[in-house]
């Protein structure tokens, strides 16, 4: 089946999400959108599986032109889709997932999902799976669920196979095994739309790349093409992704950890015997695949987990057992990993957002009562220095883009005087200007003599920012490894293996720098 | 009102790729009602609040967000629209039932204006009864009793206006308090007590019944809090049961010797003592009291608090995002025991009005529907303090007019009921009264297009 | 509304930080210590009251009516030794929920269930005891339970119609006014109680799209919402009665009943005979209906669909499923069978409409929605319950017994209290409960 879009633009208000796309999908065949965040790639696969309708342009199978009122549709004529967040229903069986929509019944819309059942053991056998048709979603690993995605499009026999960033979540063996499974399912017959800003995948299994940048088709490429020219494809200039910051002055240990366990809800040690410390004047990255118990570990040190045990000491002082207003009172700057939740409030004003957890405190306060001017004041010094791009300082927050939205909570926690700086994927969804502009104050805030913590789930990121790397798997630290260690060596820590027992361990800092330059062009 | 995480948001929702999160929907009115949404909800985080997302920031000088623009662009405009669409409605409901209306119905066809003008006479005359009722009547022997309506108005407002803050407050904090009512009974019967048992020396007395009815009203509040901090309970349900419990709970004083008269076993306390009643305002002619001044104190304590205070800052910060709150150092718990109690409180006010204002004797009617009424006054006033004071007003005048309105011209008083209601329905759906007038903004078809490109480049690499 | 106890707001759990990290070492879950403290105090009490201070009187039990095709000897048992029994038996209860506590697990369903049954028969026990006149018949008790329940089902099952599909229905006590006054005017104006009914159903049903117009299209926050119909319906039908039915109460608000249905030779069977072969139109309606919704919902491609767009509305739209016209849809049956329930107040128990006539029985049946977990069966028991408080209620002040009866009254609304506070556990609602579906 081959699929065409033609001239596809998408408005939203006055925004322009698309902008005349064309895009042809040959049949069988692994065609891959590849953009930075924000490029557009979701909305335009959004409008391809009927979610959105759009403004111009149309879609082709086989030659005819066809529309889509919703999903419905793109399902009837062959189009599946695996969005980047799963639409499974969590408190449903897997059956129960794969049937929804296009069930199964007996007399009376009774369902009967034997037949489900079936279909789902002869695509896990065929594609080795392993997926058992009664569990829970919600018990099922990500890595599983994704699978079950898959199953879902393939039993409606899905000729076209849409992946919206499948491998955010994914482990990197975890990954090559979806790389697997891609070719195979174009043996069979099946096209695949990959949508990704990881060139090294890109590369390794597309067929055809086509780059989108702002909302445009801005070229297509070989896979054979270079990582550099690929990553000044999609950003739209040459990329020097080399911050340029000095080495680190590491200076005492003031920041420890030691045997930190957090048990969460469910009973999971999710944080599972933590120690390790960071000096004044270095960062020290936390890398590790999504949902490793890096969220966990942040939460603690910052007092917002209930069930946790070992001890957390700055400057002496332990931490843990204390209330969060006091661990920021310590001097703990804190960039959550998920603004709109955490960060901010959104629909307070930027100057509200810019005092969050300093407004009980002078000069924003004198006693119980608050002080607007001050807060004003300070929201126009904080504006202006990190150049946040807000119609004032009244604006809410919410409305800002993520960029800035950004800034303005590093601006909040770098507002003040830090004994300890923790920022949580600091520039997830963060335009590249920005990305540059936020790690220069990471880098200028480790220089004045902070000890800082990065956690992030992007590997270039930790490459770039990091004096040293903490790999987290399921909780565990697998070990602590110096800046520059190798692509390779740190994605088999993320897999939990740790260097020490591969057969022939990589010397750390014998892989040049300018290899990982090079595939840098990854993250943005 | 799910405090569950909800479903994943779709797809690259942060990642910035559906940036633009609004819904392909036909009208703009709606995008902007879903645009508003977004923010409010943290991205479809959690459910749409009780708090319009334009009120939930504070009030910076300075800031953009004027009275002046606000009528202007419409939230104002709209409110009055609304009040008149729930009068039209409430009119026709009030001619449906009209004799006359029905008999020039039959024939209609023969003479239409005969219907129309009965339709518009049977309306307008249980209006202007109402208006005379609330603000003025003309036909007053003295300029005194001319102004005695609206002297009424302003004693009906005035538990309104405290009930409805406590109601706002709460609102601003995240949480329903359907509890008013519970919270007035109980401030009633502590208020009462101390009015009617306890014998006290002039102006001591008289505080000490305020002080016991707040503190009635902040403990039964309080406790919801308690209860929703450490249970997880939901607030809604728990404040719904605890009206029933203060509610029976009176009934039973009521049939204890201690709350009766002496002799007596009707369900009806003493008479508060002349040292525990609020003084008359304006003298013994008009019923209104001390408490309407306590109200406007109220009022403005309320805007402090919310708008300049630590306190409030916390409040609508838990209100907003409780999640950001907290990771901002800010006990979530502690804010919802102390604003469910600060609410009770201020119910607890409109408590005393009734037994040491108004009514000066407690009965089981002592919160009237004045707690229910509250919830509609908060919305109404968009749960900022002066907003619920006007509501209050409004519907205080709605309460006190009706009473005449019924007298004059038979219609009940239930009609105040149906606007009431339709007023706060309309005000929440702004789209529908914009559509009802012919006011949603005409979509402009491709005409903007041009100047888009630079748009999207912004927005887009969000 | 989905949650009664949900963790607290600011414990963020990330989405699959569980599923990750699955072969993380697992220890126990944690189990609040809320549900065996509330059974080991409620034992105590049991104990205390029931037991050691009970009537050492013996309370009598009728089984059979007089219309019973054979008749049983009434129970007699003696309050103080009942009583003794019963709270030793609590309080074993209450320690096995301590011990499972202390290994970690939670208190099964069953636990709490027979603790409530063998409370409620305490407390029973104690009542008649004490009471001038200690005797009372246990099937006319139980079968006014039933009845007392009818309107609280019919509302219950309103509520997790709409909670499953993600709108909060707080306005089940509008759809259960509306109901009753609409069968009580349509009925005596066609002077046809079928048709009256139906009616019922026509205007609960409308309230609920009301309900569902202001908060699937115009995203109004559906407490909100809920509240103000509340408000809306009870206007509307305390004017219309007013204006119109006062005017002319035999042309308007006369209704003829619904009869009593009696099943021949079943219902005369002592107590199930009553409840189950003796009821009116509405009541076998009300059988129905629970186990047609429970069936709906688990087993059918109806009850999948609706449940998933409850539960994940974005998920069931990729599937192509329509999330806004099944919500929508699903509010207005379950407004139809609230109003179905309405039509009980003026079709069967009383024969003429007044003011206010649910009395607050949509609160309660929204408690009991909860109690019963957002399952049509658990909801029916609860509403049971709540019905059988409601009546003893009112038999304890006929046979005078020392517990004064607005304390009687009060006890569904103290039981929902400790009910949603922990006893009956973590419950969860459905996920995408209260909010608003917008696509993107």
């Amino acid at each position: 089946m081959k699929l065409e879009l033609r001239g596809i633009t998408k408005r939203f208000g006055t925004l322009l999400a698309n902008d005349h796309i064309d895009v042809v999908v040959e049949s069988g065949q692994i065609h891959c959108l590849l953009g930075e965040n924000g490029a557009g790639k979701s909305t335009l696969m959004n409008v391809l599986y009927g979610l959105y309708e759009p403004s111009e342009g149309e879609i082709l199978i086989d030659g005819k032109p066809v529309s889509f009122r919703g999903p419905g549709d793109a399902m009837a004529a062959g189009i599946g889709m695996v969005h980047q967040h799963f639409m499974l229903v969590p408190v449903f069986t897997v059956a129960e997932n794969v049937a929804l929509g296009a069930e199964p019944t007996k007399a009376a819309g009774f369902l009967n999902l034997d037949e489900t059942r079936r279909r789902i053991r002869e695509i896990s056998d065929q594609y080795g799976f392993d997926v058992d048709p009664d569990a829970l979603v919600e018990d099922l690993p990500v890595g599983v669920q994704q699978r079950v995605e898959i199953i879902k499009a393939l039993v409606r026999n899905a000729k076209v196979l849409i992946l919206d960033e499948p491998t955010a979540v994914l482990t990197p063996q975890e990954t090559d095994e979806l790389l697997d499974i891609m070719r195979q399912l174009k043996a069979g017959g099946t096209s695949i739309v990959f949508i990704s800003h990881k060139l090294r995948e890109v590369k390794e299994v597309s067929d055809t790349i086509t780059v989108i940048r702002r909302g445009k088709v801005v070229g297509s490429a070989e896979p054979s093409a270079s990582t550099t020219d690929l990553a000044s494809m999609m950003v739209g200039r040459a990329v020097s992704l080399t911050l340029e910051k000095a080495p680190a002055k590491p200076q005492e240990k003031t920041f420890e950890v030691r045997d930190l366990t957090v048990i969460a809800h469910n009973g999971q040690h999710v944080v599972d015997g933590l120690s390790f410390d960071i000096a004044r004047g270095e960062i020290l990255a936390v890398a590790g695949v999504q949902g490793n118990g890096q969220t966990e570990l942040t939460e603690a040190i910052l007092g917002l987990q209930d069930r946790v045990s070992g001890s957390i000491t700055l400057d002496g002082k332990e931490l843990l057992g204390r209330s969060v207003k006091d661990v920021l009172k310590a001097g703990v700057g804190f960039v959550p990993e998920d603004r709109k939740v955490d960060g901010l409030v959104g629909t307070f004003s930027v100057a509200e957002n810019l005092v969050l957890d300093l407004y009980d405190k002078p000069p924003y306060a004198k006693g119980i009562s608050m002080s607007p001017a001050r807060i004003l004041e300070n929201a126009k010094a904080r504006i202006d220095e990190f150049d946040v791009r807000t119609p004032s300082a009244a604006a809410a927050a919410g409305t800002l883009s993520g960029g800035n939205q950004q800034k303005v909570v590093m601006a909040r926690e770098l507002s003040r005087p830090l004994r300890l700086f923790i920022a949580s994927q600091p520039t997830r969804g963060v335009d590249v200007g920005s990305i540059e502009f936020l790690h220069r104050r990471i880098v200028a805030e480790r220089d004045q003599g902070t000890p800082v913590m990065i956690i992030s789930t992007e590997l270039d990121e930790v490459m770039e920012l990091a004096d040293r790397i903490a790999v987290l798997y399921k909780g565990k630290l697998v070990g602590i490894v110096p800046a520059g260690t190798g692509r390779d060596v740190l994605g088999l820590m993320m897999a939990g293996i740790h260097p020490d027992e591969q057969a022939h361990p990589q010397p750390a800092a014998s892989r040049p720098a300018p290899t990982s330059d090079a595939e840098g062009g990854d993250h943005v | 009102m799910s405090e569950q995480h909800p479903p994943k948001r779709p797809a690259g929702d942060e990642q910035g790729d559906t940036q633009p999160a609004k819904p392909h929907q036909p009208n703009l009115a709606a995008e902007e009602t879903a645009a508003v949404v977004s923010v409010d909800t943290a991205g479809g985080a959690m459910g749409p609040s009780a708090v319009p997302a334009s009120a939930q920031s504070g009030q910076l000088p300075g800031g953009p967000d004027t009275l002046l623009r606000k009528i202007f662009t419409g939230s104002g405009m709209v409110s009055v629209l609304a009040v008149f669409l729930a009068l039209v409605i409430g009119g026709l409901l009030i001619a449906s039932t009209d004799t006359r209306v029905a008999s020039t119905a039959s024939y209609f066809f023969a003479r239409p204006t005969d219907f129309l003008t009965a339709v518009w006479n049977a309306a307008t005359r249980s209006y202007i009864a109402l208006f005379q009722g609330a603000v003025f009547n003309p036909r007053g022997n003295s300029v005194a009793a001319q102004f005695a309506p609206f002297m009424e108005t302003l004693t009906i407002a005035t538990p309104l206006i405290t009930a409805g803050l406590g109601v706002a407050l709460a609102f601003r904090a995240g949480l329903f308090n359907i509890g008013a009512q519970g919270q007035i009974i109980v401030a009633g019967i502590l208020a009462a007590w101390v009015g009617f048992a306890l014998h006290l020396p002039l102006g001591l007395h008289l505080l000490l019944v305020l002080v016991a009815g707040i503190v009635g009203g902040a403990l039964w509040g309080g406790l919801v809090g308690v209860l929703k901090a450490r249970t997880g309970a939901h607030e809604v349900i728990l404040t719904i049961m605890f009206n029933y419990i203060a509610l029976y709970f009176l009934r039973y004083l009521l049939n204890t010797p201690a709350f009766q008269r002496p002799g007596e076993s009707n369900p009806i306390s003493p008479i508060l003592d002349p040292s525990a009643v609020y003084p008359q305002i304006f003298g013994s002619q008009y019923r209104l009291h001390l408490g309407f001044i306590l109200a406007i104190g109220a009022t403005v304590l309320v805007w402090w608090l919310l708008n300049r205070s630590t306190v409030g800052f916390e409040f609508r910060a838990v209100g907003a995002n409780p999640k950001a709150a907290q990771t901002a150092g800010i006990n979530v718990s502690r804010s919802t025991i102390l604003v469910m109690a600060i609410a009770g409180g201020l119910a607890g006010m409109s408590g005393v009005a009734q037994v040491a204002g108004t009514e000066k004797v407690l009965t089981d009617g002592v919160a009237a529907t004045y707690g229910f009424d509250a919830i509609t006054v908060a919305l109404l006033g968009r749960s900022t303090p002066w907003g619920t004071f006007a509501a209050g007003l409004l519907f205080g005048a709605f309460r006190a007019g009706a009473v005449q309105m019924q007298i004059q011209t038979g219609t009940p008083i239930d009609i105040v009921l149906v606007v009431q209601s339709l007023i706060v329905l309309f005000i929440a759906a702004p789209p529908l009264v914009r559509a009802v007038f012919g006011l949603n903004p005409r979509r402009k078809k491709p005409a903007r297009a041009a100047k888009s490109t630079k748009a999207a480049t912004t927005g887009g690499a969000a | 509304m989905s949650t009664t106890v949900s963790s607290r707001p600011g414990n963020p759990q990330p989405d699959n930080a569980a599923a990750d990290t699955g072969a993380a070492s697992i220890s126990a879950k944690p189990v609040s210590w809320k549900t065996p403290v509330l059974l080991a105090a409620f034992g105590l009490i049991a104990l205390v009251f029931f037991g050691l201070l009970g009537p050492n009187k013996t309370a009598s039990f009728g089984i059979s009516t007089g219309s019973d095709f054979f008749q049983l000897p009434a129970l007699e048992v003696n309050a103080f030794g009942g009583g003794i029994v019963l709270s030793v038996l609590l309080l074993a209860l209450a320690a096995y929920a301590v011990y499972l506590k202390t290994k970690g697990r939670p208190a099964p369903v069953w636990l709490t269930v027979t603790f409530i049954v063998l409370f409620v028969a305490a407390f029973l026990i104690w009542v008649v005891g004490g009471a001038r006149t200690p005797s009372i018949s246990l099937a006319g008790l139980i079968a006014g339970s039933v009845t007392l329940a009818v309107p609280l089902v019919f509302g219950s099952l309103s509520g997790v119609l709409c909670e499953r599909v993600g709108v909060v229905n707080i306005a089940i006590e509008g759809q259960l006014l509306g109901g009753a006054f609409t069968a009580a005017i349509v009925a005596t104006m066609t002077q046809n109680p079928f048709i009256g009914l139906a009616a019922a159903a026509v205007a609960g049903a409308v309230v609920s799209m009301v309900l569902a117009l202001f908060s699937i299209k115009y995203l109004v926050n559906q407490i909100i919402v809920g509240v103000v119909l509340n408000v809306l319906v009870s206007g509307v039908t305390g004017f219309l009665f007013s204006t119109v039915m006062q005017e002319d109460k035999a042309r308007y608000n006369s209704p003829p009943g619904l009869d009593i249905i009696q099943i021949p030779i079943l219902s005369e069977v002592p107590i199930i005979g009553p409840i189950l072969f003796r009821q009116s139109l509405v009541g076998y309606l009300m059988y129905v209906a629970v186990l047609v919704v429970w069936v709906g919902l688990f087993k059918t491609r109806w009850g999948l669909r609706v449940r998933a767009v409850g539960e994940h509305p974005q998920a069931a739209d990729t599937l192509g499923i329509n999330v806004n016209a099944t919500r929508f849809w699903n509010v207005t049956l379950g407004g139809a069978v609230a109003g179905i329930g309405g039509s009980f107040f003026t079709l069967v128990a009383i024969d003429s409409f007044t003011k206010e006539i649910s009395g607050g029985r949509g609160f309660i049946a929204l408690a009991a929605l909860i109690f019963g977990r957002w399952n049509p069966i658990g909801a029916f028991f609860a509403a049971l319950l709540f019905g059988f408080a409601d009546n003893l209620q009112s038999i304890v002040t006929i046979i005078g017994t020392p517990v004064p009866s607005q304390f009687m009254a009060m006890l569904p609304y103290l039981v929902t209290v400790l009910a949603v506070a922990g006893l009956v556990g973590r419950s969860r609602g459905p996920a995408a409960s209260g909010i608003p579906y917008v696509k993107g």
